[in-house]
């Protein structure tokens, strides 16, 4: 159990896979322009975070032991399939749903935080559980980051920013402070 | 004659992804291996070096496959070509310089979903001929790899007082740590692009006046 609680908040937010491995930077600075956008782009790569952590398991298991050089391939084919087909999924099952997602939904199979959690936690040789565990952690490390960014950049929005900064170089300096504020986590199990 | 335009043409395509379309300080794409690698010079030219065989690899066959390829499914096709020249490249990699390839760990996987490279193939090795796309994608891994290589020293060098490994300074510099640590990339970056957007603002104005 001690192990899945590491695992959990190594994920979330010592090692938050936006502000400190630097995936998923593109939705990062994209979309978190709104509050309730970038909050619902965080939930739908949750989702796709947690199937994809069980399809690279079933892969990584059954499969690529009789072909490892097929590793990055099926990986990627499995990730943009699964998209595809929550897809469907949703806008069968909840046409609401689909709506808000829009555009997002099928952009995820791009996001590098989906491929990067299927390689790490293959990598570390995570079984089903702790793989699970792990997903769910990061998702919600990344659905965090988005949140916190997006509204910070409302917030500055109309505050008086030089012509030169304003925008991406903007969001960049409140990406390093806010990534300088999550090094603290680091501390949180020294002591245990 | 009508080789000379196209060979103009050729010139341009190359010259453009290095200054004026820069990936990374103007379209600012390709972020993670920017970002995530860049702790020093070598990581970063090993990580651009990459790209780039990545890049003018697939370019090429996309370009050669451009009206083989059916529309619907180009995307997916796209990606297992990119995908193969990654796994390649991860290869080629393990096997010569394994020090660099155990640094750069998962993040040279990572290269398939780099935007830039997905990004290049649809807008422009699926429409342009061979040669046109092998300029092109030789221009933007070269802006790619010049980009990161910068972002590297800089970072290299503040944040560890050393170059390529050799150590620049005396014994007194205390490094600052923190520009080798992520939040050093995103503060790195930041300078570069108002550094660039000031550069691009006062050679417009000198064009205008």
């Amino acid at each position: 159990m001690d192990e899945l609680i590491f695992i959990f908040a190594s994920a979330s937010v010592i090692n938050n896979f936006t502000l400190t491995y630097f995936l998923g930077l593109c939705p990062f600075f994209g979309v978190t322009g709104r509050l309730d956008t970038a909050f619902r782009l965080g939930l739908a790569n949750i989702f796709v975070m947690l199937i994809t952590a069980l399809a690279s398991w079933v892969l990584n298991s059954f499969v690529l032991p009789y072909a490892p050089y097929l590793r990055l391939i099926t990986f990627i084919i499995v990730i943009a399939s699964t998209v595809q087909f929550v897809e469907m999924v949703i806008k069968k099952a909840s046409p609401a749903l689909f709506r808000a997602l829009g555009i997002f939904l099928p952009l995820i199979t791009t996001n590098c935080a989906i491929l990067g959690l299927a390689l790490f936690s293959t990598n570390r040789g995570y079984d089903l559980l702790e793989g699970l565990v792990y997903a769910l952690g990061a998702g919600l490390g990344l659905t965090l980051a988005l949140v916190i960014m997006a509204g910070l950049r409302e917030e500055t929005e109309l505050a008086g920013v030089p012509k030169l900064v304003r925008g991406v170089a903007m969001s960049f300096f409140i990406a390093g402070i806010l990534s300088m504020a999550f090094m603290g986590f680091a501390g949180l199990f020294h002591g245990s | 004659m009508a080789a000379e335009p196209q060979r103009a043409k050729a010139l341009d395509e190359l010259v453009k992804g290095l200054w004026r379309e820069n990936p990374v300080f103007i379209a600012v794409l390709g972020l993670c291996p920017a970002l995530a690698v860049t702790n020093s010079l070598t990581n970063g030219l090993v990580m651009g070096l990459a790209t780039t065989f990545v890049l003018v690899g697939s370019s090429l066959l996309v370009s050669l496959l451009r009206k083989v390829i059916p529309r619907p499914v180009r995307i997916s096709v796209y990606i297992i070509i990119i995908a193969t020249f990654v796994t390649t490249v991860d290869f080629v990699l393990a096997a010569l310089m394994p020090v660099a390839h155990k640094q750069l760990g998962a993040f040279i996987s990572l290269i398939v979903v780099n935007c830039l490279i997905l990004g290049r193939q649809e807008a422009f090795s699926s429409r342009n001929s061979v040669g046109l796309a092998l300029a092109d994608a030789l221009g933007m891994s070269g802006g790619f790899t010049l980009a990161l290589a910068l972002i590297g020293a800089v970072r290299e060098v503040l944040g560890n007082g050393s170059l390529l490994g050799y150590p620049l300074f005396g014994e007194g510099f205390e490094p600052w740590v923190i520009m080798i640590l992520p939040p050093g990339g995103f503060l790195t970056v930041g300078v570069l692009l108002v550094l660039f957007a000031w550069g691009k603002a006062r050679l417009e104005r000198r064009w205008t006046s």
